[in-house]
């Protein structure tokens, strides 16, 4: 162990231990609203699973569930399939633009209340206050000797901790399968391998990251703060201390004032410090640490009042606000701050993307058809003298009952079409198709048409299930013929 | 570069005493944990140095203590993957070729499976797309010289064409006409074929053309020419040419006829695969159904 303490030398001016944080309770506004967006975010997390949604007999009814196995997402009335695919990159669109919306008009308010570092964080510290008590004593039971109550502590601590983390991974597998199903089995033992797999590793991942790591997740292994910095702008709101007011520091008011000295509202009592999960002093200034919880803000409105001072001395801020502030003017309304030009950029931006998304699942059909023609080859010259091309084509049927589909060629003049199981003794100007419900069919469809006529034709494929007037879909594709010989002669 | 360290004034950090164009570097310390996950790695690497294939070598690389390979796992995989299609092989080699098409799942495995084959041992002639080219059957058109049902197709696959060391195998031959008509009797022939297959109005030439091939070429092409499986004599009448259609090559066709050859499989392949390519081109799009017998032409 010696030569490790060597090779780590804790005085070495390259590598740092971690400085331990103890951040204080602290009550007020903003952590009352923490504590809200706390409750909201965990509750989605461990209900949203069990919810159920009737989708009739073949399909199944939990709300929200990724199948991989069968390669479907369901979002309550909503069924996406794989080809379907950018409903889904739609919404991690959406949800960058939100992030850039919420950014740029409140700064990082996401990490602040919403990261799930940052809540299961706090929950991890919520516990550990409840069993080693306040900061105080946190500190004191840190640097006291092992014995029996410390060890009892920490034993209770890290068990609770662990199983918070179990909880957490615990959840994340349902909602890949039937919760109650996969809670039966996973009970008894009989899940499959990846489920027990996943809830260790993030059983491991919460407890590491949100029980031992904290703020150095943020501080070392988040990208996103280095990303945000880049995204805030002299209009967003950043918790800022407001040093025109508060420096100098004083410690004792009456006394300095007595002395003709100049006196500051800060009266250098540390308690923003202290509540800081992430151990950073706002008092110099902006910096990556600060998740802007504003807990710091909370704890020193109460300095604030107990001094008798205005609130605010460490407030929510733009940097413009605290120019003009700073030069004695009143700051710009709220209200203004959060609706400026980029935040409705931004805003208008995410709702059309949502808007076009919501359009498009009106619209969509539950029936649709693919076309691929082959290349090799392109065409055959059949013995009549006419000409074949190739199709592969996908009908997908996306209702759960088997469904009669009818394809059919326009465009094309005097063309046959026939499957393989058919042959070509069943070609005809339609074929009809069965697909199973739920599934796609996948048909190799021959099509025939007489050698006269362009070289390329684009031609159109429909498909409608048979016996109804129901949207169907279709697909464009081409008819290829060979280059034109006759003309020799 | 020692000596100017100092302290940066704002931060009241420590610089490592270098400087770019008035930009310094501050000496901003690294977490401990980062530098014990970087020596964790280095540990790590130390470990799968050791227990895996690593280090090259002139001849391979060093073979690490759990004799794990990529070549040891591919062909674990490969025989996985062998043992997992046991059943379906069998399946096939103990179904009769004729009803093959009968089972979805057989021919669905046939069809792949002929199709990675014929990758391997027919693109050569007949090319990627099974197109063929000029002495190269199409096999995705309607015309078959000796029969397009999957039965006749797995026969030709089996035997080939024109071994000369095997019985079975299919044999005919076209005699060249060069001494036996005159050129211009050899003419008139091809205009009667180019006639029966409308690439020209018939006139007197076809009309000469129609009583010589009346007495040399009907007996295998037909009295309409439209030619004989049971000697792979082509359909003359249809759009299909084997080597060509216009005046040229159908006159050197008459003068010196074809002798197109193919391999025989069936000492090369294994019965399986041979059903497998069987079952593939049948299902290329000219595959016909199953007549009432099978055409077996073997050599006379
Ligand atoms: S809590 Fe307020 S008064 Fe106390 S040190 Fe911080 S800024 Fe100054
Ligand atoms: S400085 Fe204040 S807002 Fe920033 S992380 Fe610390 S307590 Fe939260």
């Amino acid at each position: 162990m010696s030569n490790l303490e060597g090779l780590i030398d804790p005085g070495s001016p390259l590598y740092e231990r971690r400085k331990g944080v103890y951040p204080k309770a602290v009550d007020g506004f903003f952590r009352r609203l923490k504590w809200a967006a706390m409750a909201v975010t965990l509750t989605i997390y461990y209900v949203t699973p069990w919810l159920r949604w009737d989708r009739g007999p073949y399909a199944p009814d939990q709300a929200v569930l990724v199948d991989l196995a069968h390669r479907r997402f369901y979002m309550f009335a909503i069924e996406i399939w794989p080809h379907e695919f950018y409903y889904v990159a739609g919404l991690l669109v959406m949800a960058g633009i939100g992030l850039f919306l919420v950014t740029s008009a409140v700064g990082r308010a996401w990490c602040g209340y919403a990261c799930p570092q940052t809540v299961w964080t706090d929950l991890f510290q919520h516990v550990e206050r409840a069993i080693d008590g306040d900061r105080n004593a946190q500190i004191r039971l840190a640097h006291s000797p092992w014995g029996l109550e410390k060890i009892a502590k920490r034993v209770a601590k890290h068990a609770i901790w662990i199983i918070i983390g179990a909880l957490t991974g615990g959840a994340w597998i349902f909602y890949f399968a039937d919760a109650p199903t996969l809670m039966r089995h996973f009970m008894a033992g009989d899940a499959p391998f990846v489920a027990y797999s996943t809830v260790a590793i993030l059983t491991a991942t919460t407890y590491i990251f949100g029980g031992l790591m904290r703020e150095q997740v943020c501080i070392y292994m988040c990208p996103w703060p280095r990303i945000q910095t880049a995204m805030l702008d002299e209009k967003s709101l950043v918790v800022t201390y407001k040093d025109w007011r508060g420096e100098p520091r004083t410690h004792g008011v009456k006394k300095a004032a007595d002395e003709g000295l100049k006196t500051g509202d800060c009266i250098d009592c540390t308690q923003c410090v202290q509540v800081c999960p992430t151990g950073i002093d706002i008092r110099e200034g902006p910096q990556i640490g600060c998740i802007t919880c504003a807990l710091c803000i909370d704890a020193c409105d109460k300095v604030m009042a107990q001094i008798g001072r205005p609130r605010g001395l460490i407030d929510y801020c733009t940097l413009d606000d605290a120019a003009i502030e700073k030069a004695g003017g009143t700051p710009k309304p709220v209200l203004k701050t959060l609706f400026r030009p980029r935040t409705l950029a931004y805003l208008s931006i995410w709702s059309a993307i949502g808007l076009a998304m919501l359009f498009s699942l009106g619209a969509r059909t539950r029936l649709d058809l693919s076309v691929q023609q082959d290349r090799n080859p392109i065409y055959v010259q059949l013995s009549d003298g006419s000409i074949r091309n190739n199709y592969t084509i996908k009908v997908r049927n996306m209702e759960a009952r088997p469904r009669k589909v009818v394809l059919k060629v326009s465009g094309l003049s005097d063309a046959r079409m026939w499957t393989q199981d058919g042959g070509r003794a069943s070609a005809s100007d339609e074929v009809e198709v069965t697909v199973d419900p739920d599934s796609v069919l996948k048909v190799r469809l021959f099509v025939a048409a007489p050698s006269k006529g362009p070289e390329r034709q684009p031609f159109e494929i429909s498909a409608q299930a048979a016996g109804t007037n129901e949207k169907g879909d279709s697909d464009t594709t081409q008819f290829e013929r060979p280059e034109h010989e006759e003309d020799e002669e | 570069m020692v000596e100017n360290k100092r302290i940066d004034e704002p931060t009241g950090t420590q610089t490592v005493g270098h400087e770019w164009d008035g930009i310094e570097e501050l000496n901003t310390p690294l977490p401990r944990w980062w530098l014990l996950t970087f020596y964790a790695c280095i540990l790590w690497a130390i470990g799968y140095v050791i227990f895996f294939p690593a280090i090259p070598m002139l001849h391979g690389a060093t073979k690490g203590i759990t004799g794990w390979s990529s070549h040891g796992q591919l062909e674990a995989s490969m025989n996985a993957e062998a043992k997992r299609r046991a059943p379906i092989t069998a399946a096939i080699a103990a179904t009769p070729i004729e009803q093959l098409l009968a089972n979805d799942k057989l021919k669905q495995a046939a069809i792949e499976g002929g199709r990675a084959a014929f990758k391997v041992h027919c693109v050569q002639c007949h090319g990627s797309g099974a197109t063929g080219s000029k002495g190269y059957p199409n096999l995705n058109d309607d015309d078959w010289l000796w029969g397009g049902d999957i039965a006749t197709i797995h026969y030709t696959i089996t035997h080939g064409v024109r071994n000369p060391d095997h019985n079975e195998t299919r044999f005919s031959q076209m005699p060249a006409f060069a001494g036996v008509l005159t050129p211009a009797e050899i003419s008139s022939v091809v205009s009667f074929v180019r006639t029966i297959s409308g690439q020209q109005q018939p006139n007197a030439a076809s009309a000469r053309g129609a009583t010589l091939f009346a007495a040399n070429c009907s007996q295998c092409h037909g009295p309409e020419g439209k030619g004989g499986r049971q000697f792979g004599a082509p359909n003359l009448t249809d759009a299909i040419w084997l080597y060509g259609g216009d005046r040229a090559t159908i006159t050197q066709t008459v003068m010196k006829s074809r002798f197109g050859v193919m391999p025989r499989w069936n000492n090369r392949l294994d019965p399986v695969t041979i059903k497998m390519l069987a079952a593939y081109v049948h299902s290329l799009g000219g595959g016909e159904a199953a007549p009432s017998a099978p055409a077996a032409n073997v050599k006379p």
